[in-house]
């Protein structure tokens, strides 16, 4: 069935929550049939998907086993302490899921995943495994420097792998490519913050995650047609709650029914960092030009404020604090996996941010396989209260 | 004689010279506000304490302060303290203890004052949780920060790619803000000097740690051998002090070997080593005698640790060389333990049981560092099929005292212990 076939956003919503949760990647199985190139799958945040596309390589999206997958053997590679994404990406690949995959990408997000990056390298010896160590100096002739030199041996691997040689035109149009998705996403988030009872937040998030199992010009083609549905389905009708932030939630993804939950519990999330890399980069990269460069330059002066980047010359929380402007929201939910350095040495940071503006938030823990969510309910469902009560906004 | 009398007599020349070192190091500090001298807050991986020393200015480092905040009793306040402002229970305690002894007035570990950071010199070397680190303090001093990114060896080898780019951040970043807070011109000649006397400090260290090889081992290298790093990962690398320090406990060890005598226990020297092990990980510091006297009650010696290299691996040749000065500090970053790769990691350790004779190896996984512990469940199995040698695994913290369970770490030990005798006795070993 075509995207163009669905006649309601729920049901095409349903479709792509499916999608993501075959861990099997049927789309790419399906994609290595017709296409010569290598399929790479690629932790969370940010990889140059652009880049890959442009050689002829499925960038494929690898974000953990969340409530579905029972973890038989990943347990034994991670003590307690330690997150749960990369127990269940290792179960993964273990069981065979991710054997469709030509290689692997670990951006540098964490101890834990570059750590990850070295386990693929034992476990699976004849893949491409890179860890992709992007700069926390945003200096163009330094960081960008070094950027753009990792950015051309990641692709001299890639050909070493099956992807065809780099070619400028190329990187172009798959840049113009990614814009042309970059933009539809970046739609669905002004729709939901003008009318968020028109894309509910659990909707957006199962397109955006099947976004990155599906080669790009289906995921346009599936978030343009989820576009067209939501706008014209007046059957949804605008409820009391409130309107907040979720931050915290980059890597380790929450489990679906939390995302549930906490619109149950009366709040319209209005603006995320789910699945980060689909707006990694604010605005469209510049297609003209040195395409290569363009796309370091984007990296390093046009990327969002992620915790896994030095915040050089910047404030701590600004960016926070812009999102929450400029969604109108009333209030921040800080929810972070357990056990993630990022978020949680982050958090004290970014709270203070938010005290000193007046912004109401609450604060919990999750894991992407945790299942009781009655906890979160009650108290997400006291935070939207208390904001509809008491907010002067 | 009481137990701390026992200690202070057994204590070897060096031990003394360290501690007066270090002493003068703290005293220089709590004085640095009257003096005017200028302090440098960086970490201990990654540490440029030449290039740091060659502009005047004092380094001060925040692990150094928090383990012995552990060692002192200090940290379980310390941590209480930060949680209290809202740092999560799951993160590292180092942080925490950090910001906890900063929140109750900075004294350090001589009971003195520290002063407050002149710059903060983030060198974000192997480890992710030094960015936020940084990020949190200078929330705190409103100094100026300097980040250093030093890329991580994920090919298991350093290219010439990441040492231009790290070069290019010391003269270009590093280099001016420290001119600018010291107001002196950089000096690559002094630099050149220290660099010199870096590496004659780094020959005796290796010498010293691979005296290991010896049956028996004059050194643990684990417990004894945080001792042994104390200056050349801390404040002294690069300095006569330093390389005075290590020739005079290069010259007690070649002492002890020449009189086959075995390493200074808590409870003075061991009479009989029974287990030769190789340990990865840090120390427990909250605990640190009586985790060390869980070794030499057993009779085990620590003959190799990945933990003494985290400031910098130096038993595969590497020295710092005062004729390519920056290039050498790269190579120098780019080389500690932490950001080696996992393979490179499994090999080492590997080496160690081989080389050092070892009957085993056991892995201290501390929470609070992922750094260190993502993976090391992967790391044992591998180095156990290389080397067909048992390996052991426990678990700690670095300075959380809620994270040390005594009797269960014995339990363990005990275990591990028996089972390399039940595979001694089978022929399996040795």
């Amino acid at each position: 069935m075509s995207w163009d076939e669905f006649t309601s956003p729920s049901a095409l919503a349903l479709r792509a929550e499916a999608i993501y949760r075959d861990y099997r990647l049927p789309a790419v199985r399906e994609w290595k049939k017709t296409s010569s190139g290598p399929a790479i799958g690629y932790m969370p945040i940010y990889v140059p998907r652009e880049l890959l596309h442009s050689q002829g390589a499925l960038p494929v999206g690898i974000l953990g086993g969340g409530d579905d997958l029972e973890i038989i053997r990943g347990d034994a590679f991670y003590q307690s302490y330690i997150c749960h994404i990369p127990r269940s990406t290792i179960e993964l690949a273990l069981n065979g899921s991710l054997d469709v995959l030509d290689g692997m990408l670990f951006p540098a997000i964490c101890d834990v995943i570059r750590n990850l990056s070295g386990i693929w390298r034992m476990q699976f010896p004849d893949k491409l495994v890179r860890y992709l160590d992007v700069p926390q100096d945003f200096d163009r002739s330094m960081g960008g420097a070094f950027y753009r030199r990792e950015l051309e041996a990641l692709s001299l691997e890639l050909v070493e792998h099956g992807a065809k040689p780099y070619d400028q035109e190329s990187l172009r149009s798959s840049i113009s490519t990614f814009n042309e998705n970059r933009a539809r996403v970046r739609e669905l988030y002004a729709i939901r913050q003008q009318e968020p009872w028109k894309v509910p937040t659990s909707e957006l998030y199962c397109l955006l995650r099947a976004s990155l199992a599906v080669p790009v010009e289906e995921s346009t083609g599936m978030l343009r047609r989820y576009r067209d549905l939501a706008e014209s389905d007046s059957s949804r009708a605008p409820m009391d709650q409130a309107r907040v932030v979720f931050t915290g939630a980059f890597c380790e993804q929450p489990p679906l029914g939390l995302i549930k939950t906490l619109e149950r519990a009366g709040c319209y999330i209005v603006e995320d960092d789910f699945l980060s890399i689909h707006r990694f980069l604010r605005h469209d990269v510049p297609a003209d030009g040195d395409p290569l460069e363009n796309l370091v330059t984007s990296f390093l002066e046009d990327a969002i404020a992620s915790p896994t980047r030095y915040i050089d010359r910047d404030v701590k929380g600004r960016d926070l604090l812009e999102r929450v402007e400029s969604s109108r929201a009333e209030g921040v939910l800080f929810g972070a996996p357990s056990f993630c350095d990022p978020a949680l040495l982050d958090q004290p940071m970014i709270t203070k941010a938010l005290d000193k503006r007046g912004v109401p938030w609450t604060a919990f823990k999750y894991s992407e396989n945790g299942g009781q969510f009655q906890v979160i309910r009650e108290q997400a469902g006291t935070f939207a209260d208390s904001i509809k009560l008491w907010s002067e906004a | 004689m009481t137990e701390a009398a026992v200690r202070e007599a057994q204590k070897d020349s060096s031990q003394l010279r360290q501690k007066q070192m270090l002493a003068e190091h703290y005293q220089r500090l709590a004085r640095a506000d009257d003096t005017g001298e200028k302090s440098v807050y960086t970490f201990v991986p990654g540490n440029l304490t030449e290039l740091i020393l060659s502009f005047g200015l004092v380094p001060v480092l925040p692990e150094i302060n928090a383990l012995q905040s552990g060692m002192r009793g200090k940290s379980r306040e310390y941590i209480a303290a930060a949680e209290k402002l809202g740092h999560s229970e799951d993160v590292c305690t180092y942080v925490k203890s950090d910001i906890g002894m900063m929140k109750s007035g900075n004294v350090g570990p001589t009971g003195e004052r520290l002063p407050a950071p002149s710059v903060l010199l983030l060198s974000y070397t192997g480890c992710f949780t030094f960015l936020k680190w940084f990020e949190l303090l200078r929330e705190e001093y409103h100094c100026p920060i300097v980040m250093l990114h030093v890329p991580y060896q994920g090919d298991g080898k350093i290219t010439e790619s990441m040492r231009t780019y790290v070069v290019e951040q010391l003269r270009r970043k590093v280099i001016p803000l420290l001119e600018e807070v010291s107001g002196r011109a950089y000096d690559e000649d002094r630099l050149k000097e220290a660099l010199a006397l870096s590496a004659k400090a780094e020959d005796d260290l290796v010498f010293v740690l691979e005296s290991a090889k010896n049956v028996p081992s004059p050194i643990d290298a684990y417990f004894g051998g945080v001792y042994y790093i104390g200056p050349i990962f801390s404040a002294f690398r690069g300095t006569q002090g330093a390389v005075d320090y290590y020739r005079a406990l290069r010259s007690e060890t070649e002492q002890r070997v020449l009189e086959k005598r075995g390493p200074l226990t808590p409870d003075g020297e061991l009479p009989e080593e029974r287990y030769r092990v190789v340990v990865e990980g840090p120390p427990n510091w909250t605990s640190f005698r009586e985790f060390w006297k869980m070794f030499s009650d057993e009779g085990a010696v620590v003959v190799a640790s990945t933990y003494t290299k985290v400031g910098g691996v130096y038993d595969t040749g590497f020295r710092h060389d005062p004729s390519r000065p920056l290039e050498s500090l790269a190579d120098y970053c780019m080389g500690c333990y932490t950001n080696l790769s996992l393979p490179q990691r499994v090999e080492m350790l590997a080496r160690y049981v081989r080389d050092y004779r070892a009957d085993g190896f056991l892995i201290n996984s501390v929470k609070s560092c992922n750094s260190f512990s993502a993976g090391q469940l992967h790391i044992l199995r591998e180095v156990e099929n290389r080397v067909g040698r048992p390996g052991g695994f426990i678990e700690s913290d670095l300075v959380d005292p809620r994270y040390f369970s005594a009797s269960n770490i014995k339990n363990r030990l005990e275990s591990y212990f028996q089972m390399i005798q039940q595979k001694r006795s089978s022929g399996e070993t040795r």
